[in-house]
């Protein structure tokens, strides 16, 4: 055998026979490793704790991770269900927000997952609650708390009446770290159904046309119009960044019609449409 | 085409199949086919340059086969049969340098200066590709030669001041030379205002302020062995670029090399010159002097560069043969931020060239064949392995917003073939040649973002996809001599495939702000580039004679437009008067009208224009060395004018008058 073949393997075997038996390492795994601790609701004898990656809740899409700890054993709770449902309290009225199910994160034992689209706040923060709905080996619990919402610096979300009547709510949730590239680009898109239901809205399709007002209203090619996908209830579009600074991502809503229910095209007269997104990096 | 490469290799070959030959015969000089421009103030009293002081670009200038591009006073990029940097082969004694700006303000030519340099050797098509790949042709800026002949302490000073502009330039050069040992530092210092065009109307942001200083020194172990060491340093602050939305607040070259030299004697190997060098380049670009700029922006941009070459000569019988093994590593990063108009908006961020690396290494092989009294075949063969790589994951993917596929890295192979035929009598020469060259894209052209180029308007973005750039040519010329009359011819012609240029990317929204649009490069087809000169000299007596030269240049593509920066019809007389101690020459340079502009490529139609100059010389020699004066009168007339190779139209100097004053002591 030649030995360029003999030396991997000999070196392999040296390896592995040098190696130390340290398969039965019973470290506990952090489940909720590289997140941030939001807030901590005790409810009885459960606490719930409340994560994200910037550990507070913000305008726009909010991807949140919970885990319920049973305070008399300290460990937590593998089988539980869970619902919410986030309210705003206005002076004149109260509603909701778009948001899904929580459901157990993909190859975790203690953590839950799910995401609130916090469509706006009152000025000082204040103004939304959130309720929990559990049930843990066939018992209902319910808690309300009240949760403060910061302002995201750019506008994430567009609340807006559609030409056909229908008040609309999209939010941008990729791309979260976005670079000099064509970026995957991914909103979701709502409806306002009323003051509490919030459904997806299917099979649109959104135009797409970022600009740089800071640079003569310049846009970067190759982008492409957002479509529905029904695997996961998104809309997913290419999107070119030339370089780093403001962007405004301009927007048009069409029906399955085609009919434009928001927004209208750039042009030399027109520098912006009436719906847009906006990202910073 | 393959027949021909086949043509040439045979050619290549049956030369070397010759070196058996037994045949002993008086060896010739071998005849350099360059076109060399002696540039040392020590060989200035043949009265050949008009100024001692006078840039390289002025001296590039003076040849036939060089146009120098300006894009301000000061840093002018040279170009060989119509062909800009990227074609060409530019290099400092065999050292590879890059210019580190993206929007070519920096050709490697402005980092040297006339007291670094012995002289300029320039290769026309693929005769020069002895220190790299080229399509144009090659110049090389040679570096003097070490010197162990105990000469002892001499030096040299030099004053020259100009009236347009308030043009001042010192230079100075201290140099010991023993038998072992020899040591030379040489500085110059040069500051321009901002000059005036014909008319009396003032060229803003045309002012330039530089210094170069070189030391050298070079210690001879044996009588076959010595070595020197190299460095020059050169920094230009404050240089305005009038026909650009920029100028440079800082240029900085630093060029350092280190040589060893074997000459033995009585052997086939007559020398073998091995090198390492290094050159680091830092070129900032800067807005601050202009009171109304669409946007701010910084925009620095670094070149590095690490190589060798080893270049042996070996004489066998009536071949001459040059060996050239070389590499280089090449580091080229640039970057642009822009500063919002809009408060509270975050700086715009890029980078132009996304740190480009490139690794060469090539093998360069030249036969000067003398097979009889009167002639010689000239051969050469270059071969190289060409590689790119983008170093920053970021460049990959902003050039992908553009191209489908952008691979990391590219490998190329390239070589490069020529074949020249002589033939010289003592009343006429002639030379006919061949050749085939390949190239791989410049850093700009595979992987530039955004580069905005003034003189079409348009943002222009790299193609990483390029296919290598090839060329078939064939030149000849032809000398002939009748008594006191001389007449010569000399053509060359260029077959360029996949000739690399910008192509409008429709739709595509500009970067820059008022430009017309992108251009992403691409190729032509082919491309056709031909030129031809006719030079003629009379010697009317002993002290007068005049020249003169009148040429023509074409330059199209396979879609029938014409290529931009091809030179119109031109010419030039001179009436010489010379004696030992004074020279006068009285000059008229001129061209024709530029109608086979390439609207394309953002030309316009350029008038002809004709400038008289006047030159004069004086030598006086005494006891302690010699003083050489120069003045002159350049523009008599004070035309106002522009040429096709002047960015954008803007008008070269009106009426001006210099004085350069040398002394020379030893």
């Amino acid at each position: 055998m030649k030995l360029k073949y003999v030396l991997p393997i000999a070196f392999i075997a040296l390896f592995f026979s040098c190696s130390t038996d340290d398969d039965d390492n019973t470290t506990i795994v952090n489940e909720v490793e590289g997140l941030e601790l939001i807030q901590t609701i005790v409810n009885g004898n459960e606490t719930i704790e409340l994560y994200n990656e910037k550990g507070l809740f913000e305008t726009g899409y909010n991807m949140i991770s919970l885990r319920i700890k049973d305070n008399t054993t300290d460990s937590y709770i593998e089988d539980a269900t869970l619902s919410w449902m986030p309210m705003m309290q206005m002076p004149t009225m109260e509603h909701s927000s778009p948001k899904s199910t929580i459901s157990k994160a993909i190859g975790k034992d203690t953590v839950y997952e799910g995401f609130i689209i916090y469509q706006m706040i009152n000025t000082d923060g204040s103004g939304w609650s959130l309720t929990l709905n559990y049930t843990i080996d066939g018992t209902d619990y319910s808690l309300t708390e009240t949760i403060s919402v910061m302002q995201y610096g750019n506008q994430n979300t567009a609340t807006f009446m559609g030409s056909d009547g229908t008040n609309y709510i999209l939010a941008l949730i990729e791309p979260k770290d976005p670079s000099i590239a064509v970026n995957e680009m991914k909103v979701g898109l709502f409806k306002m159904e009323n003051m509490m239901t919030f459904p997806v809205v299917e099979d649109y399709t959104i135009a797409l046309d970022p600009r740089m007002p800071g640079m003569g209203n310049h846009t970067s090619p190759n982008n492409t119009d957002l479509t529905y996908n029904n695997a996961d209830n998104f809309y997913y579009g290419d999107l070119s960044l030339t370089m780093t600074g403001y962007w405004k991502l301009n927007l048009k809503l069409m029906n399955t019609d085609d009919d434009v229910l928001k927004g209208e095209d750039v042009t030399d007269e027109n520098e912006a449409s009436s719906l847009y997104l906006e990202l910073e990096f | 085409m393959k027949t021909l490469i086949t043509v040439i290799l045979c050619l290549l070959l049956s030369s070397l199949g010759f070196a058996q030959d037994n045949n002993k015969e008086t060896k010739k000089d071998t005849t350099k086919l360059e076109e060399v421009l002696v540039l040392s103030r020590r060989k200035l009293s043949n009265h050949r340059q008009e100024k001692t002081l006078s840039s390289i670009d002025d001296y590039l200038e003076k040849s036939n086969k060089i146009t120098m591009i300006k894009r301000g006073n000061y840093a002018w990029e040279p170009t060989i049969n119509n062909m800009t940097s990227e074609r060409l082969v530019v290099t400092i004694d065999g050292m590879q340098i890059f210019g580190a700006c993206t929007d070519k303000m920096d050709p490697i030519t402005s980092y040297v200066d006339v007291s670094n340099l012995e002289k300029v050797t320039i290769g026309s098509g693929q005769e020069g590709t002895e220190n790299g790949h080229s399509i144009g042709g090659g110049i090389d800026l040679k570096l003097p030669s070490s010197k162990f002949n105990g000469s002892g302490f001499k030096s040299g000073l030099d004053l020259g001041y100009e009236t347009n502009g308030n043009y001042k330039a010192t230079g100075l050069d201290l140099e010991y030379t023993g038998n072992k040992f020899f040591i030379s530092a040489d500085g110059i210092y040069r500051k321009s205002d901002n000059y005036d065009a014909g008319g009396n109307e003032e060229i803003l942001y045309s002012q330039f302020e530089k210094y170069n200083i070189s030391l050298k020194t070079g210690y001879k172990f044996s009588e076959t062995q010595s070595i020197d060491a190299n460095v020059i340093y050169d920094k230009a602050t404050d240089v305005g670029y009038p026909a650009l939305p920029m100028d440079v607040s800082l240029a900085e070259a630093l060029i350092a090399s280190l040589t060893h030299y074997y000459k033995p004697e009585d052997k086939a190997l007559k020398s073998l010159e091995t090198k390492l060098y290094f050159n680091t380049i830092t070129h900032i670009m800067d807005d601050t002097k202009r009171p109304v700029v669409a946007i701010r922006m910084d925009m620095p941009g670094w070149s590095d560069t690490y190589g060798f070459y080893s270049k042996a000569e070996l004489m066998k019988n009536k071949h001459h043969f040059t060996l050239n093994l070389n590499g280089f590593y090449n580091k080229s990063l640039a970057e642009m931020t822009m500063f919002s108009n809009n408060p509270g908006e975050p700086d715009m961020f890029m980078y132009t060239w996304p740190d480009i690396r490139t690794l060469y290494s090539g093998i360069f092989i030249k036969d000067d064949f003398h097979f009889s009294a009167h002639e010689t075949l000239a051969s050469s063969i270059r071969l190289g392995y060409h590689n790119n790589k983008i170093a920053k994951e970021v460049g990959v993917q902003s050039l992908q917003i553009f191209h489908d596929t952008v691979d990391d890295q590219n490998n190329r192979f390239l070589v490069s073939l020529a074949s020249t035929y002589q033939l010289k009598k003592e009343n006429y020469n002639l030379s006919v040649g061949l050749g085939y060259g390949e190239r791989a894209p410049s850093v700009s052209e595979g992987y530039g973002f955004y580069l905005f180029n003034s003189f079409d308007n348009y943002d222009y973005i790299g193609n990483p996809n390029l296919k290598d750039e090839k060329a078939l040519e064939a030149n000849f010329s032809f000398k002939q001599k009748f008594n006191d009359f001389e007449i010569g011819l000399e053509s060359s012609y260029f077959h360029i495939m996949d000739y690399i240029i910008g192509e409008i990317a429709p739709d595509v929204s500009s970067m820059t702000i008022g430009a017309n649009g992108v251009r992403v490069y691409t190729a032509l087809d082919h491309a056709s580039i031909f030129n031809t000169y006719v030079n003629s000299s009379y010697k009317i007596s002993k002290r007068f004679a005049i020249n003169g030269t009148v040429g023509y240049n074409y330059g199209k593509g396979n879609d029938g437009e014409n290529l931009p920066l091809i030179k119109p019809f031109s010419y030039f007389a001179e009436f010489n008067y010379n004696t030992p101690k004074f020279n006068a020459a009285l000059q008229l340079d001129g061209n024709g009208n530029q109608s086979n502009y390439s609207r394309k490529y953002g030309e316009n139609e350029t008038a002809d224009y004709a400038i008289l100059n006047l030159n004069l010389g004086n030598v006086f020699y005494n006891k302690l060395g010699k003083t050489v004066l120069k003045y002159g009168v350049e523009n008599i007339l004070d035309t106002k004018y522009s040429t096709y190779a002047d960015w954008n139209n803007f008008p070269r100097h009106g009426r001006n008058f210099y004085l350069n004053l040398s002394f020379v002591l030893q």
